[in-house]
């Protein structure tokens, strides 16, 4: 029997029992599109988390007052990282290409009638190059404005829509907390994260915003950029003796302060991602079981059906094999049907997560291939049964058969 | 088309000459069937041989019974035997398919005109006639041009006058040169015979030749 023969004797088959067999692909169709959801989530977590380091520079490290706390729980009024921490990091830790103190709190920016509420970052010139966050207009206040503790500040994008809409800017007289500065610069547009605007940022001098603005000695972070990536563990651990000597932590007492890099940021992202693929993996794996019991099941029943058209098809001279190939192909075509529309589901599954949540999807051609792959594998898995069961029917009984 | 000579059940033998017309009688549970389907290649003997045109069809694996079935022999079945979802055409092609026919409908078409269904190459098997649905089972039966012809009952499901045409048909074949054996439990149908052979515990207890 020629192969497109058998493919159209086997749509037939299915044809005339419509609703039997849509029903037997829907494990099938639910369990490839969980596969082709699941890889286009793991694609797009990579993919976003390779963006985030060309964004932010993978040579970074954040020092921050308090423990490091599972869930990222920071108290934020840990107040024992000073100025005199970040010189001595700078002085005794090698390794280190630049490192920038910065010091934030919410505070209220005004110009005119326009108010709004926004991040006050003090902070030093070098922290643009570490953050890879530079100014688009004007200028950032240099060491000099550090040294006279100058009231002039750089605004991000948002504040800048949020006081001036789309006037002139620099030049012009703005009130942090009361306080008159000059605008001197605005950033570059950094784009939103999900859980922070950077945008959303004043940036002022970290001298001005200790002293003048806020009179307190303690700060909030300490960005530093190291030489080389590789560098990254013994930095830390050149930090942490610094640190715990300066703050006298006996040995075995936990460090009142934190360090954070990105392969911590990375990991965190790569293990919510991998909990979604886990999940998504076991929906995947248990509706394909059931489904191809289920499709083991419908061609059981078929068999028993067919009994006689199989008794038929012998006598008029179809080989065992015939027998075989013909039930074999017909559970595939259930299986690889229901794989495509799952496909088409996944795909469109993916596009939707990626349009109403945050995640970002990304479909491949190789998790299609996979998803088809598995359609085939579960029909030739379950499918062989019954056609062999079929196969070997004695014909004269199946001849026979009521 | 040489001797099929068969040994069968309780130590029968049998000859049936090529071109043959014969019928084979007897009471239910005689052993008719079996005899009808160690001729027909559905069942081996369990001893004794059965020579099909000078082959040894007892010494024959499944796949080369399967083939003999598909070239040599075409079955009629009391019943009809046809496949409920296919058309008339389908149904004829069936052997045609397991025999690796490339285009099998024209060949369909013809033996179905020669049995007179011209007109009904579309219609499903539940939308003909019982005399209609036989001659769809003898066009079925005749497409490969096998030498050899089993007809099992093949007028018991029909009225007389059905009957009568569907045996004119055999019949016509048989003057053409098939081989025709006929199972049957009507005197009037064997009557038509060259020879009829009767059956019973196995044994074949009469012959008319």
């Amino acid at each position: 029997m020629l192969f497109w023969q058998v493919i159209k004797v086997a749509w037939r088959g299915i044809l005339a029992n419509k609703l039997r067999t849509s029903l037997t692909m829907l494990g099938i169709i639910i369990g490839v599109a969980a596969i082709i959801a699941m890889l286009s989530l793991g694609e797009g977590a990579k993919k976003q988390v390779m963006e985030s380091i060309s964004r932010f520079g993978t040579n970074q490290l954040k020092v921050r007052p308090g423990a490091a706390r599972l869930g990222h729980v920071r108290t934020g009024s840990v107040e024992n990282l000073t100025m005199d921490d970040a010189e001595a990091i700078e002085k005794e830790v090698p390794g280190i290409r630049s490192i920038s103190p910065s010091a934030g709190s919410m505070g209220q920016v005004k110009y005119a009638n326009r108010n709004a509420t926004s991040l006050i970052t003090g902070t030093t010139p070098l922290f643009m190059e570490i953050n890879n966050f530079p100014v688009a207009e004007g200028r950032f206040f240099d060491e000099t404005d550090i040294k006279l503790m100058k009231r002039v500040a750089a605004i991000g994008t948002t504040v800048k829509k949020d006081l001036f809409e789309d006037g002139p800017a620099i030049g012009e007289e703005i009130k942090i907390e009361g306080q008159t500065f000059t605008v001197i610069g605005i950033m570059s547009t950094k784009g939103q994260t999900s859980w922070f605007d950077p945008d959303d940022q004043v940036f002022i001098p970290v001298s001005t915003y200790m002293r003048r603005l806020y009179n307190q000695d303690f700060l909030n972070d300490i960005n530093i950029q190291v030489e080389n990536y590789e560098d990254i563990p013994d930095v830390k651990k050149g930090i942490e003796r610094v640190l715990r000597a300066r703050h006298r932590i006996p040995e075995g007492v936990e460090s009142d302060f934190s360090i954070r890099d990105f392969s911590e940021m990375i990991a965190t992202m790569q293990k919510t991602s991998q909990t979604f693929s886990i999940l998504l993996s076991g929906i995947a794996a248990v509706s394909l079981l059931v489904g191809g019991i289920g499709v083991m099941n419908i061609m059981l029943v078929s068999v028993t059906e067919r009994t006689r058209e199989i008794g038929i098809r012998m006598a008029v001279g179809a080989r065992r094999r015939d027998i075989l190939r013909q039930f074999l192909i017909e559970a595939l075509v259930i299986t690889v049907s229901g794989g495509l529309i799952g496909i088409a589901l996944g795909v469109g599954l993916g596009a939707s997560i990626s349009f109403f949540g945050d995640w970002e999807t990304v479909i491949t051609p190789s998790s299609i291939a996979l998803g088809f792959f598995f359609s085939v594998l579960i029909g030739l898995i379950f499918g062989i049964y019954p056609a062999r069961k079929a196969s070997l029917l004695d014909p004269i009984e199946a001849l026979r058969y009521e | 088309m040489g001797a099929t000579e068969v040994d069968v059940l309780k130590g029968v033998d049998l000859k049936i000459e090529s071109g043959e017309f014969v019928s084979i009688m007897g009471p239910s549970g005689s052993g008719k069937s079996t005899l009808m389907n160690l001729i027909g290649c559905l069942d081996r003997p369990t001893g004794g041989s059965y020579v099909l045109s000078g082959t040894r069809v007892d010494e024959m694996d499944e796949e080369a019974l399967a083939k003999v079935r598909n070239r040599n022999i075409g079955f009629v079945f009391q019943t009809f035997n046809l496949l409920p979802r296919e058309s008339a055409t389908e149904n004829v092609e069936l052997p045609l398919l397991y025999s690796g026919v490339r285009e099998p409908r024209a060949l369909a078409v013809e033996a179905l005109k020669e049995v007179g269904l011209g007109h009904r190459l579309d219609h499903r098997p539940n939308e003909l006639s019982g005399g209609e649905r036989q001659r769809v089972a003898i066009a079925r039966a005749i497409v490969l041009r096998p030498p050899i012809i089993l007809g099992d009952e093949p007028t018991g499901n029909l009225d007389s006058r059905t009957g009568a045409e569907i045996m004119a048909i055999l019949k016509d074949l048989n003057a053409k040169g098939t081989t025709l054996v006929i199972v049957t439990h009507d005197q009037a149908i064997a009557a038509h015979s060259e020879r009829v052979i009767t059956i019973k515990d196995g044994v074949i207890t009469s012959r008319v030749d």
